[in-house]
């Protein structure tokens, strides 16, 4: 790192998170996970790797299942952000992939579900009827160790039948 | 099989409680109806120490308040990580207290608001903490309903509790909710005597599935972990460390901090930390920090390391002996010898170890990821030489433990950092720390020999553990003449934790509790070598086993297990089947595993998974498949690929990308059964299912293949070295 980064001039970068306009002043070279967790206090979205390898920190960019902890702040100007704190719907009740994992209780610790939602968010806007084997594909490089992968999976079809016929509606 | 004092503990040996300072404790409670209960008998369990033996504590182990507006505060000194206990102790409240399940509110691990606890570990909760707090809700309902009886003007035997409300039987328009009883009032009652419980029969909650109280809070991001706190004015540290594990810190030069505004650098003894009001700053700081390390010599490495310990450790202790092994050898047409090594395994829970503190006045808070909210007041305590009631551990959620959140370094570091900067201060440790601060499930090597006479009975049995301890290996086979011994050096208990030569390890980096400690590893040997004996007189796995086992619940166990599989039907090519058994926290458990081996490359693939199980009164059916389900998902990383590779202190672990765990692609089905017994009392279940992953998959392999893999994990390379062999 040279000298240049740690006297950098803070510049300010203006996206969408979670529906809202948020103007944030940063050095830039930080990776989108602190800006979130830390400057922005949505600790929803975990950290468990910090090199892109668990998923507990991904969030949708751009309706894009990404590592946040990849993703340097000043790449993210002027694009929209999901992370867990926007998932509920707008009267409040839970987006149907967050249900589907209460009722199959896809979850035990907890840790790595945020970003375990979101990276089924973005598979299902890309495929919104994936079969099982297409769901394992997608959700692949996303992990837990206190193993409910089969529930996830479970859930994540259930959440997609759930999609489908509201649209249909 | 079952230890006789957990029989004896439950409902019995009540003691009256004595404890410091109850009056003041109790005062800081509102109103309402309080519960004590107090099993200080527990305390006598070798190791399994439920209550503190400082005898200044709060000398009880649950308490239950029913507040003025009818909700239900539950107590308890134990934390939730994932096991589901804080829905299942919950259910229990309810039951007994005639509530829903959404009215009763669980407070744990909070250091001054929860009785003392020594840990939440061994598939203890359910064993211990649920008859406690099902009493202490029986005798609760009891004292409702008494004054019911005084309010109503009616007799006792007339009144029934339901959803919170007591009525007059055949007229229930004569009622009385708890919250009108408990307005204004303020009873506090120490149960002494075993209360009556409700039989199986009338459970309206007990034994049916329940979906997790707290999973609303976890799928919406609410549920709050100890990195998760932010506190006004708040440091974020970076600790500088080695390369190598054990190194000591020779000189730090710190010169070039001075380009980065507003940071910190403590010096702690070996601990230097950079700190920073931004924790990338504090990060990018802390690399320019220049520690030279003196580095502890490499003494042995992955490959090495089963040698080393053979060599190093020549002590052993007797477990247990029956009979005579020259007589066993002598009944014995044959008799078969191996050896089985497993590997260092990380606990790498999805939330690495982190703590927030801050200092208020001389009083130290906390919010830590531990299993040990207790035993970490203490250790701070001692550490920064501070009274324990200086001292408060918060309640708060754990991203998974498995046994690796009980030594607590992380919380320790992060108190003394805040000592040392006057600010409050999160510490999150790195993936890479988390690897290197491991208290990795130790490597382990077992020797085994059997004996078998020419009806396929066993007649010689004889074991040798290294490294693993006994959990689970008091033998449920039956065999005349056996002895198990458990090599460990002079001024060790025998645990399996850890195994110091006059108190140096033996092993190149912390090894402890990994989730059935020790037990995954001689279960693995010995059921590998049951199948070994098997196969070399011809006889069926399944059938070798029932023939040589005398425990009945072992018996109806595998049974179970074989009938669930299906253990007769056909095999598909490349497939195999593989059983294991085994006994842990008092449970009961039978794996029967289908893989694919692909012969040309090695690489496993399991298909389905049976794991069934006698774990006695299944509370909460769900979570206990959850558990069993996870159980058996996280195990198949230590049978088929989870192993650290090391230099002495130097790991190549530092990662997900050189550590894998079990993914999704690699999960098969799983289907989970268990014995019903729910009128005898509840076994462990977090922790059981797991032990016999490795055992099934390794004879499934060998089915699958004929490859015999005695080293776990499973590996591809390891299994084509053993169909060359079997080529050659």
């Amino acid at each position: 790192m040279s000298l240049n980064t740690c006297i950098k001039m803070k510049k300010i970068v203006k996206f969408k998170l979670n529906n809202e306009v948020i103007t944030v002043e940063v050095f830039g070279d930080e990776t989108l996970l602190t800006v979130i967790r830390t400057y922005l206090d949505k600790t929803g979205t975990k950290y468990g790797c910090g090199i892109g390898q668990c998923g507990a920190c991904t969030v949708l960019i751009n309706n894009e299942a990404t590592r946040s902890c990849m993703i340097l702040v000043e790449d993210v100007d002027n694009k929209e952000i999901i992370t867990i704190e926007g998932m509920q719907l707008p009267n409040g009740e839970l987006h149907p992939i967050q249900k589907a994992f209460v009722e199959i209780d896809a979850l035990q610790c907890g840790f790595c579900t945020p970003g375990m939602i979101l990276n089924a968010y973005g598979l299902l806007l890309k495929n919104p009827a994936p079969t099982r084997e297409e769901v394992l594909i997608g959700m692949e490089e996303n992990l837990c160790r206190c193993g409910s992968y089969n529930r996830i999976i479970d859930a994540i079809l259930n959440a997609a039948k759930e999609l489908n016929e509201k649209v249909k509606i | 099989m079952r230890p006789d004092k957990i029989n004896e503990l439950y409902f019995s040996d009540v003691n009256e409680p004595v404890f410091y300072d109850r009056r003041k404790f109790l005062k800081t409670l509102g109103k309402g109806i309080i519960v004590i209960f107090s099993l200080s008998e527990l305390s006598l369990l070798q190791g399994w120490s439920q209550t503190s033996n400082s005898g200044n504590e709060l000398d009880f182990n649950a308490y239950i308040h029913i507040k003025e507006d009818g909700r239900v505060n539950c107590y308890t000194g134990k934390i939730e990580m994932g096991q589901g206990i804080i829905t299942s102790l919950a259910q229990v409240v309810a039951e007994e207290l005639e509530v829903s399940i959404q009215m009763v509110d669980m407070i744990m691990g909070d250091t001054e608001l929860c009785p003392y606890d020594a840990g939440t570990w061994g598939s203890l909760t359910t064993r211990f903490a649920d008859p406690v707090i099902r009493a202490a809700a029986a005798e609760a309902r009891q004292i409702l309903l008494k004054l019911a009886s005084e309010k109503l003007q009616e007799p006792i035997e007339n009144l029934v509790a339901n959803n919170g409300v007591i009525y007059v039987q055949h007229s229930e328009t004569i009622q009385i909710t708890y919250a009108e009883l408990t307005k204004g009032k303020k009873i506090v009652e120490t149960l002494k005597n075993k209360p009556t419980i409700k039989k199986s029969a009338d459970f309206e909650i007990i034994g049916k599935p329940i979906i997790s109280t707290d999973a609303i809070a976890k799928v919406t991001g609410k549920a709050q972990y100890s990195g998760d706190i932010k506190l006004p004015g708040m440091v974020y540290a970076t600790v500088v460390r080695p390369d190598v594990f054990g190194s000591k810190k020779i000189s730090v030069n710190a010169a070039e901090l001075s380009i980065f505004e507003g940071v910190e650098l403590v010096e702690e003894g070996d601990l230097v930390a950079v700190l920073h009001s931004n924790p990338e700053v504090a990060n990018k700081a802390a690399r320019k920090v220049k520690v030279v390390w003196d580095a502890p010599k490499a003494e042995a490495t992955d490959k090495t390391i089963f040698e080393h310990l053979n060599n190093t450790i020549t002590d052993s202790k007797l477990f247990e002996e029956e009979g005579d092994l020259e007589a066993g050898k002598k009944a014995s047409k044959t008799i078969v010898e191996a050896e089985y090594y497993d590997g260092y395994k990380a606990h790498a829970p999805m939330e690495t170890h982190s703590a927030t503190c801050y200092f208020e006045g001389d009083k130290l808070i906390m919010w830590a990821s531990t299993q040990t909210p207790f035993g970490l007041r203490e250790q701070l305590s001692k550490e920064l030489n501070m009274a324990l009631e200086k001292v408060h551990i918060k309640q708060i959620f754990l991203g998974g433990g498995f046994g690796g959140k009980i030594y607590n370094q992380q919380a320790i570091e992060a108190a003394i950092i805040a000592k040392s900067c006057h600010k409050p201060v999160q510490l999150v440790w790195s993936r890479r720390e988390e690897f290197m601060y491991d208290n990795f499930r130790p490597a382990a090597l077992m020797k085994a020999k059997a004996g078998v006479d020419e009806n396929g009975k066993l007649q010689l049995w004889e074991f040798d553990i290294y490294c693993a301890g006994t959990r689970g290996t008091k033998l449920f086979y039956e065999v005349p003449n056996n002895k198990t011994s458990v090599f460990n050096e002079k001024n060790v208990s025998g645990n399996s934790h850890t195994n110091k030569s006059n108190s140096i390890s033996v092993h190149p980096f912390k090894t402890g509790a990994w989730r059935a400690p020790g037990n995954n590893s001689t279960t693995f040997a010995r059921e590998s070598h049951l199948d070994v004996t098997a196969f070399k007189l011809g006889i069926d796995p399944l059938e070798f086993r029932l023939n040589n086992l005398k425990n009945k619940d072992m018996i109806a166990t595998l049974n179970l297990a074989a009938e669930t599989f299906n253990w007769k039907r056909a095999k598909k090519e490349g497939h195999g089947y593989g059983i294991a058994l085994g006994e842990d926290a008092g449970t009961c458990v039978a794996i029967i595993a289908q893989v694919h081996v692909d012969k040309s490359t090695g690489i496993v693939t399991p298909i389905h998974i049976v794991c069934a199980q006698d774990m006695g009164q299944v509370v909460n059916p769900h979570g206990a498949t959850v558990q069993t389900e996870g159980g058996v998902t996280m195990g198949l990383g230590y049978a088929l690929y989870e192993d650290i590779e090391f230099t002495g202190g130097k790991l190549k672990a530092k990662n997900f990308n050189n550590y894998t765990i079990t993914k999704f692609s690699v999960t098969p089905t799983i289907t989970c059964a268990f014995i019903d017994k729910m009128d005898s009392k509840p076994q462990g279940g977090g922790e059981p299912a797991i032990i016999c992953v490795g055992g099934a998959i390794a004879n499934a392999v060998f089915d699958a293949c004929g490859a015999r893999v005695h080293q776990m994990p499973v590996t591809p390379e390891r299994i084509l070295k053993e169909i060359n062999k079997v080529i050659d």
